[in-house]
């Protein structure tokens, strides 16, 4: 079964770094500068403190399924899901596995990129 | 300051229609309107306050919707609110009327929703993408997928892993409005359903099922709030919010938990304001988006604990004259009416309804004195307007 092709995201100037990252198969993540915390969406100013600049670090990628709910009746099927990330924050994304049945809420899983409809690549996750 | 008192709801009326092909959307605003303040026995010209959200025509280009409306409208004004929070705008609007006119920044103020989706073949799901392009998250959700069924599934499978909610249980909501429904002649579903029936209508987003999620409808509503001077000068009963709160609940920056929406805090506030509990409350207008909605908002508003949510709904708990929460007695969106995927405005005119003994007969709750309502605008498991009202009957 072939998996689905996500839409290309549209970057602004102040995420390109973490597209660009991405192409290298790279998680990218940001720290709020004033209380150390790790946060996702990236952004110029924290959420947390409104300070800047967010310092970018990559991420370990590996992270635990907070939530997921499958689309049986999409062509092809998908599954979204909110994985929440080793460094903390929960980040939306879409499980690929070709076995949708034995997905469970609190399973590992592990970062993969995948490439949208423009080549752009898009982080996705698997079990692992 | 309390609210009680400040301001008087004076009218309220609900379009018929659920499938306006005939009927523009600005149409359908001057129609709820005029509804409204013929119920009040007020005119257009009496009416100097007015409040809308992001349905009225235009809005999407800049400056032009809420000024469009009031010329159609033919309105002269001395104040206007255009507070935007998706379903849950009205809710608030209601608050945002009260102290408006106990500010003495307008004696009549009217609110209207409408919406025209089935018409325009409109999905959420399109509406929702339309308007996301430029939001700042869209470009790291659009690609996933998101399309409002598979949010709120994330929503009840979590409910589920956490609590041990049953689609069972779940179901019960849908049969509950059901069971209202088949007294409303407007309804889109007027059939009951069984538990059954729910769960063997096919999964769009596990782990919800088809009757898990509300209608998508057009129609609308309105309401006229007025200054007491002018309120008691009619000849209605006297429905005066003594309660309310409103937030937006966001993801946070990554740090969220889906089972706690907004309502948690504007449960809390409204609650307080009132000097209430939930165990005062006799009836409660419920936003219904999807079955998993209104379970998650109950525990949240505090009828019951945490994780109780699928024991209290189960055996028509939220049945009128059976359980200990008659709920949506119109049906709801689960059954009578979505109107522009903004469930909102139906859910204050059907507490109306209660508190004025006007509701059909076999589900008006007796001597109903005291009723909730409450919103969720926009997704239950992201970003979303919280909206609470308690409304009580003067004697």
């Amino acid at each position: 079964m072939s998996n689905r092709i996500p839409a290309a995201p549209q970057p602004w100037p102040e995420t390109e770094i973490f597209w660009k990252a991405a192409n290298e198969d790279k998680l990218l993540l940001q720290r709020c500068p004033a209380t150390g915390k790790a946060f996702f969406y990236p952004r110029t100013y924290s959420p947390f403190t409104g300070a800047s600049p967010c310092e970018w670090f990559q991420a370990s990628g590996r992270g635990v399924i907070y939530s997921f709910s499958i689309l049986p009746r999409a062509q092809p099927p998908y599954c979204i899901a909110y994985v929440t990330l080793e460094e903390g924050p929960k980040i939306l994304t879409n499980i690929v596995t070709p076995d949708y049945e034995s997905l469970k809420i609190g399973q590992s899983v592990q970062v993969i990129f995948v490439e949208s409809t423009d080549g752009q690549k898009v982080p996705m996750f698997e079990p692992s | 300051m309390s609210l009680k008192g400040q301001a008087y709801i004076v009218g309220a009326y609900e379009h018929p229609t659920r499938h306006a092909v005939d009927k523009s959307l600005s149409q359908l605003h001057v129609e709820v309107a005029l509804g409204a303040l013929a119920d009040a026995g007020l005119s257009i010209e009496d009416v100097d306050g007015y409040f809308c959200a992001g349905d009225v025509a235009g809005w999407d280009a800049p400056g032009v919707g809420p000024t469009s409306v009031v010329e159609y409208l033919g309105l002269k004004l001395r104040h206007l609110d255009t507070t935007e929070s998706w379903g849950s705008a009205y809710i608030n609007h209601v608050e945002h009327a009260a102290r408006a006119i106990a500010a003495g920044k307008c004696r009549v103020a009217l609110i209207t929703q409408a919406g025209r989706p089935r018409a325009e073949k409109m999905s959420p799901e399109l509406a929702h993408r339309l308007q996301a392009q430029t939001a700042p998250e869209s470009q790291f959700e659009l690609p996933y997928g998101p399309i409002v069924t598979n949010m709120y599934g994330m929503c009840a499978m979590r409910h589920m892993y956490e609590h041990g909610t049953t689609s069972e249980q779940l179901a019960w909501i849908k049969v509950a409005a059901s069971h209202h429904a088949q007294h409303n002649p407007n309804a889109v579903l007027q059939n009951v359903v069984t538990v059954d029936e729910v769960l063997n209508s096919p999964v769009v987003a596990t782990p919800l099922h088809r009757l898990d999620c509300c209608v998508i409808s057009d129609g609308g509503g309105a309401v006229v709030l007025a200054h007491p001077d002018v309120a008691k000068s009619l000849n209605k009963p006297l429905v005066t919010p003594i309660g309310a709160g409103f937030t937006v609940k966001h993801l946070n920056g990554g740090y969220f938990d889906i089972l706690a929406s907004g309502g948690v805090q504007t449960g809390a506030e409204a609650f307080a304001q009132a000097d209430v509990r939930p165990a005062d409350i006799q009836y409660a207008s419920l936003y219904d988006s999807f079955t998993i909605t209104v379970l998650i908002q109950l525990e949240n508003l505090g009828f019951c604990p945490p994780g109780q949510g699928g024991r209290f709904v189960a055996d028509g708990g939220l049945i009128s004259g059976v359980g200990k929460l008659p709920f949506n007695t119109d049906g709801g969106g689960l059954c009578n009416s979505h109107p522009g995927n903004r469930g909102g405005m139906t859910k204050i005119i059907e507490a109306v309804r209660q508190l004025r003994n006007e509701a059909h007969p076999a589900v008006q709750v007796p001597s109903c004195g005291l009723a909730l309502v409450h919103g969720t605008g926009g997704q239950l498991g992201a970003r979303h307007g919280s909206a609470t009202l308690i409304l009580e009957r003067e004697e």
